[in-house]
């Protein structure tokens, strides 16, 4: 509750909010200077990002090519960086020199190609052989012509599950097995009924239902959007199949309800409240950043639905507004190349988006020994193999979110399902 | 400036022929003073007001006039069709009941528990200083921290304030699940943060009530309660005013709690059960929808002017008289 003098009350939250926003996205640069190819002067980079990327290495590694070259990283929360750099964009100041962009929000900026440095403009179109084409081909401008962004990950699904849970339910916990539980998604709700049936105390078989919904539709040949951007969320039957096995679920007591990456889904984590939950790669890290007391209780099995789907994944892109684009440039080439991918998987559980990586033996060999000496290498890049790509429209997010509070209105108990799903119809269609 | 008036009225010596051009000067230069000056005076703070008060309030009924879409450069004049739209809008009545509920949740208990303190420590205590700054304290409270707190108290599986509960055999409740269990959390954070610093400016009008009421009143046989309510409350009517008419501005504007309550939710939770006003229009906003926003805003705008007014005339005729 914000007490205003009554006077002052008058200043609504239209300029509040953009000012707001702006003075949070800061200074992009203090002795900006046109003319930056003396390699003697001072200048300043800053980096924005949604999380922890592990770049702080990589920054001082950049320093030793670049001395004269300052990097400062700052983070927002997820939702809040991105509509930072949108509102950024649109009063043209405050935007960072290098900013990451996640692939829900990718094909929100893309279209707008003038707001953004042309990449190969700065030579980085050499690196086109290394990526998969179509990561490559997301941080392309709307018609191709301009490359405005160049892909860090990708998020290649497995399963994660408690090898503890498993056992008390009389469950196999070896993950070959596990995989062997779950070949379809329906199969994994059957094995989700066994688990349910043991009456594991304090344990549902789940987090919440968004997420695993999220990867069904994920795996499906075309999602929220086809290939011309129309939304076709709403009649789409993948998203329907995915919706009603979904419900089905619910309904089936297997949910814990729990909102992903909400202060008590964390505590869930660590209680083990649920026994699986699924795993785009990136996700093995936050799972062991968010409940690190549960070392050597997780294991990761295949991905129900038989492999395919993505779920995430970044692009780092240069907006105009920065003033050193050749170093902005030669940044982001270091923080994607292949090196750098390579290390970022072990040190952080990102997937690369660099084929040549997924037979590296350095990848292939790894076993993360948080999640029992699983050999994650190999699953995720099995998992990447089998990817098969999906057009992802302008607003994804907003379209997942519909969806997400339609599950969990079923979930809380205040909507039957099918009043859920018109609302969801009706929530897609305030979408513009 | 000021000092020169008293010279120019200075009246001891004739004026000289030769000074006669420089006493009409001063004349001028006192009248000057006095109708321009306290312009002067004020033109910072009406300057700021204009930048940060009044041309965002124009601005915004300029923008809520068109289709205005942030990363679009045209903007279309629609006339009030956003008004319209919103007036037809479920979600629009939704937030607008949330705020409202959660306005009357917040306030009412908040104002009478401050009154009830603030009369508490209207009486000669030791310490008095420190039981003052312990009632601001959760004020200057980050709210943040506030919401990550009491989100955790309530908690629906591990929670302490359902473990609490669970010892008088009351079920598991998902607080942030139900509408009036939501609205409940919210505001009990609220009152967390506003008590103690409206029970402080209660105190500072009551420490201004004349000693010899209370002590004829407890001489005529008064109880506590009754001096409370016949003499403290007439003789602050006017901060009773004051508080009550910010302390709905403040409700009409709540955006943090219900904001971070739901983890980011911009919604209000699945259901909308917790979405207020504030919150509404910072959805909108983050769907770039300047134009819709910007009519919401303004409806807002109305609502407080409309709510202030009614508590005003309500606190006015409620006066009481102290013959």
């Amino acid at each position: 509750m914000g007490k205003l003098r009554p006077g002052l009350v008058t200043p609504l939250l239209a300029t509040v909010l953009v000012l707001g926003a702006s003075a949070c996205g800061g200074g992009t640069d203090a002795g900006a200077s046109p003319g930056a190819s003396q390699p003697a002067e001072k200048i300043k980079l800053t980096v924005a990002l949604f999380s922890d990327f592990h770049f702080a290495p990589l920054y001082q590694e950049f320093k030793k090519t670049h001395p004269n070259v300052d990097i400062v990283e700052r983070r927002a929360q997820f939702n809040d960086h991105h509509t930072n750099l949108t509102t950024q964009l649109a009063t043209g100041s405050g935007a960072a020199d290098v900013i990451a962009v996640e692939a829900g929000y990718i094909a929100t900026f893309t279209p707008l190609a003038d707001k953004f440095h042309d990449l190969h403009q700065f030579g980085l179109a050499k690196r086109q052989p290394d990526y998969l084409d179509w990561k490559w081909r997301q941080g392309l401008s709307s018609d191709g012509s301009k490359l405005l962004g160049l892909g860090t990950d990708i998020g290649g699904l497995a399963m994660c599950y408690r090898t503890d849970l498993f056992k008390k339910a009389g469950l196999p916990t070896e993950r070959g097995e596990v995989s062997a539980l779950w070949p379809t998604w329906e199969a994994y709700m059957e094995a989700g009924k066994k688990f349910t049936a043991a009456k594991v105390s304090g344990a549902k078989w789940f987090d919440g239902p968004g997420e695993n919904f999220r990867a069904m539709v994920d795996q499906a040949p075309v999602g929220f959007y086809d290939q011309q951007n129309n939304l076709v969320a709403g009649t789409n039957p993948d998203v329907r199949k995915a919706w009603d096995l979904s419900v089905a679920m619910i309904q089936a007591d297997q949910s814990a309800k729990l909102a992903a990456f909400s202060p008590p889904w964390n505590t869930g984590l660590t209680k083990g409240s649920f026994a699986t939950i699924i795993c785009p790669s990136w996700k093995t890290g936050s799972i062991k950043d968010a409940a690190p007391t549960t070392s050597g209780k997780w294991d990761v099995a295949a991905v129900p639905g038989g492999g395919g789907g993505n779920q995430g994944g970044t692009h780092l892109m240069a907006p105009k507004q920065g003033k050193h684009p050749k170093e902005a440039a030669e940044l982001i080439d270091l923080l994607t190349n292949k090196d750098t991918q390579l290390k970022l998987f072990t040190d952080a559980g990102a997937l690369p988006s660099i084929p040549a990586l997924y037979d590296d033996p350095t990848i292939t060999s790894f076993v993360n020994p948080f999640f029992n000496d699983a050999p994650t290498g190999k699953i995720f890049t099995d998992a990447a193999k089998a990817l098969k790509p999906q057009h992802v429209g302008p607003k994804a997010g907003d379209v997942l979110t519909a969806f997400g509070n339609g599950l969990q209105r079923i979930e809380q108990g205040s909507q039957a399902p099918e009043e859920a799903w018109q609302q969801v119809l009706k929530d897609l269609g305030r979408i513009k | 400036m000021a000092t020169r008036a008293p010279l120019a009225v200075t009246p001891s010596r004739p004026p000289a022929p030769r000074h006669r051009d420089r006493a009409r000067w001063r004349h001028l230069a006192h009248r000057l003073d006095v109708k321009a000056s306290p312009y002067a005076y004020v033109t910072p703070y009406l300057l700021l007001f204009c930048a940060f008060g009044l041309f965002p309030l124009l601005y915004t009924a300029w923008v809520s006039l068109h289709d205005w879409t942030l990363l679009s450069d045209v903007h279309t004049f629609i006339g009030l069709d956003n008004f319209t739209a919103l007036l037809g809008d479920d979600y629009f009545w939704n937030a607008t009941f949330n705020t409202l509920s959660i306005g009357v949740l917040s306030t009412a208990p908040q104002l009478a528990l401050a009154i009830w303190l603030a009369h508490l420590l209207n009486r000669p205590l030791r310490a008095q200083t420190i039981f003052r700054v312990t009632l601001l304290l959760p004020n200057v409270t980050s709210v943040v921290a506030v919401v990550v707190i009491f989100s955790q108290l309530f908690g629906r599986d591990f929670g302490l304030i359902n473990w609490v509960l669970s010892w008088f055999g009351v079920g598991t409740i998902d607080w942030n699940a139900g509408t009036a269990s939501s609205h409940v959390a919210i505001s009990v954070m609220i009152m967390w943060r506003w008590t103690g610093y409206n029970a402080l400016i209660f105190l500072a009008a009551m420490q201004a009530v004349p000693r010899e009421l209370y002590e004829a009143a407890t001489i005529d046989g008064a109880t506590g309660f009754t001096q409370l309510r016949k003499i403290t409350i007439p003789m602050i009517r006017p901060t009773v005013v004051f508080v009550v008419i910010t302390s709905t501005i403040g409700a009409m504007q709540v955006l943090a709690e219900p904001l971070l309550f739901g983890v980011y939710s911009l919604t209000g939770g699945p259901d909308r059960q917790y979405q207020t006003l504030s919150l509404f229009i910072y959805e909108n906003f983050t769907k770039l929808d300047f134009g819709y926003a910007s009519a919401i805003s303004w409806m807002m705008f109305v609502f407080i002017v409309v709510a202030a007014g009614v508590n005003y005339l309500l606190t006015r005729r409620a006066r009481g008289s102290l013959t």
